[in-house]
């Protein structure tokens, strides 16, 4: 008996994992979910350093302070990263997806989301319309759930 | 004063989509007798090993360090696994040498396997790896956020999908010379720009594939490499830099290390450089195993690696400057591009690196090389690691 020639039939034992998880959202998280319940879009700030950080911290990464504050982001942006997903991915939604990371005004930092209402008939002129630079709006669903996904962004 | 350190051997499997044949701890174990066979030594020759395991969810079996403790002849040494999901090849050398350096322990071997086709849902294992409440409800993986970095990449530095086509095609070729290589063969830039998009600017030949299989590595100290190695690699600089988890950080005008440019790298290259006497890197440094999962990647290293300045990289490609007879040969082996098998694709990086120091890489061997560097990166580009693999030892100064 050959223990190699056996186990090259390509036998395979099939399973089906699944695992349930409830994420502590913390202070932080927390307050920002429930300024989302507002339309609101909440980061925390820094007096020593100056900076806004969104998604909010709780602490300064330049100066290991406490960020001391919590300032309400601008309802507009500039996109600083960019892209269109066509394929490869099983995500909640079909593709095509254009997602891009926007720093919103008076914020240092940048927050990735959805870029709804986007002809991408033509991918390649729809990430023109979306290159690192365009500026977008913010926009809620009608009933925020305090969730990332309440908001999203719109061409300006 | 600290040992010199130096590769005793190197393993590395054929690599690719499934390996039916075998299981994780088989494949590893391949490895393991591999390695200690091309460097004429016995599993009790070795005092401990470093295990490279990165996220095992792709495989359904947590902790398979554990699993092949046996199998890689562990049972009564001291083992260790090192996980920074795709710098985890680059830094389980590091971790060894450490090891080694210091003089705990006269040889160590490092070994790893990798399954990632195992299940049908990797990119869903992949999204895990994302912040719960601000990222993972975006279609955010590895994928599509290095596609974000390449979209503003390209845009400030007049870098077209052709020109990342160019790459491809020359990674391609030069994996026809690499007998463990994933996807190997002639293709024309024509074929990289009509294979599917995936996310924009990547297409599918812009990606790696998904890559199974093992390696192995065994380093010691000077006494070691007399007994078992006449002609050793040695590691001479070794680099390692962290940064944030928040992409959002890193992109915008106020980063202090813009992962658009990959600055990052430039710390971590550095350090590996000032130790190996590395100060003019184009003409001192021969073989460049680049870590690039995706075909933006390896290049941009190069340029925070001081092999150019910066947006040059891709104008360089045009004129065949990485080619295996250019002024540098980047990724002979065909690179990360042609094959990610993730535990151990920044360990293949360095046994490539280590086989064209020692002479042993076969058909796509470089002539003359004396210094060698090999790259890995993990997460999204927040674990980076560069190390030097050289003829000469440096003497400690």
């Amino acid at each position: 008996m050959s223990i190699t020639k056996h186990a090259a039939q390509s036998q395979v034992m099939t399973e089906e994992v699944t695992f349930r998880y409830d994420y502590a959202l913390g202070e932080v998280a927390g307050k920002f979910m429930d300024g989302l319940r507002e339309g609101k879009i909440l980061a925390t700030r820094c007096s020593k350093s100056a900076m806004v950080y969104l998604p909010p911290r709780a602490f300064c990464e330049r100066t290991f302070e406490l960020c001391d504050s919590w300032v309400e982001a601008g309802t507009s942006g500039v996109i600083e990263s960019s892209t269109i997903v066509v394929r490869g991915f099983e995500g909640s939604r079909p593709p095509p997806i254009a997602v891009a990371f926007v720093r919103l005004d008076g914020v240092d930092s940048a927050i990735p989301n959805y870029v709804e209402g986007l002809d991408m008939s033509d991918v390649d002129k729809a990430m023109e319309k979306i290159r690192p630079g365009a500026r977008v709006n913010v926009a809620f669903i009608p009933v925020p759930q305090g969730r990332v996904t309440d908001f999203y962004f719109v061409l300006a | 004063m600290p040992e010199i350190v130096g590769v005793l051997g190197t393993y590395q499997s054929d690599f690719k989509l499934r390996n039916q044949a075998m299981t994780f701890p088989e494949q590893a174990q391949q490895a393991a007798i591999g390695c200690l066979a091309a460097a004429n030594m016995k599993p009790d020759d070795i005092d401990a090993i470093v295990f490279s395991l990165a996220p095992t969810a792709f495989m359904g079996v947590a902790d398979a360090d554990r699993w092949s403790i046996d199998y890689i002849f562990g049972a009564g040494k001291p083992m260790l696994r090192v996980h920074t999901g795709g710098a985890t090849g680059g830094s389980v050398v590091q971790a060894a040498h450490s090891l080694v350096r210091s003089g705990i322990y006269r040889t160590v071997m490092i070994v790893g396997a990798e399954r990632i086709s195992e299940t049908p849902d990797a990119q869903k294992v992949l999204n895990q790896i994302f912040d719960p409440f601000y990222e993972k409800d975006m279609p955010l993986q590895t994928i599509t956020t290095v596609a974000m970095m390449a979209t503003a990449y390209m845009l400030r530095h007049g870098v077209t999908q052709e020109d990342l086509a160019r790459l491809v095609v020359r990674q391609r070729k030069n994996a026809m010379g690499n007998p463990h290589a994933h996807l190997k063969g002639i293709i024309t830039v024509e074929d990289v720009m009509a294979s599917p998009m995936i996310a924009h600017p990547f297409k599918l030949f812009d990606c790696c594939p998904r890559s199974s299989g093992s390696a192995a590595m065994i380093i010691g100290n000077m006494d070691a490499v007399r007994e078992y190695q006449t002609r050793p690699a040695f590691i001479t600089g070794v680099g390692a830099v962290s940064d944030s988890n928040w992409i959002g950080d890193r992109i915008v005008p106020s980063s202090e290390y813009d992962f658009i440019d990959w600055k990052l790298m430039r710390l971590a290259g550095g350090k590996a450089f000032k130790s190996a006497g590395i100060t003019d890197p184009i003409n001192q440094v021969q073989v460049a195993e680049v870590y690039d999962a995706f075909s933006i990647q390896g290049l941009t290293q190069l340029e925070q690696l001081g092999f150019c300045s910066s947006g040059k990289a891709f104008k360089m490609e045009r004129d065949g400057a990485w080619e295996m007879n250019g002024q540098v040969a980047v990724c002979p082996s065909g690179g990360t591009l042609c094959t990610n098998p993730i535990a151990v694709a920044g360990l293949v990086r360095a046994i490539e690196a280590a086989d064209q120091v020692m002479g042993t890489a076969g058909e796509h061997q470089v002539k003359g090389v004396r210094n060698a560097l090999a790259t890995a990166v993990g997460g999204i580009a927040q674990f980076l690691t560069c190390s030097v693999f050289s003829t000469d030892h440096v003497t400690e100064h």
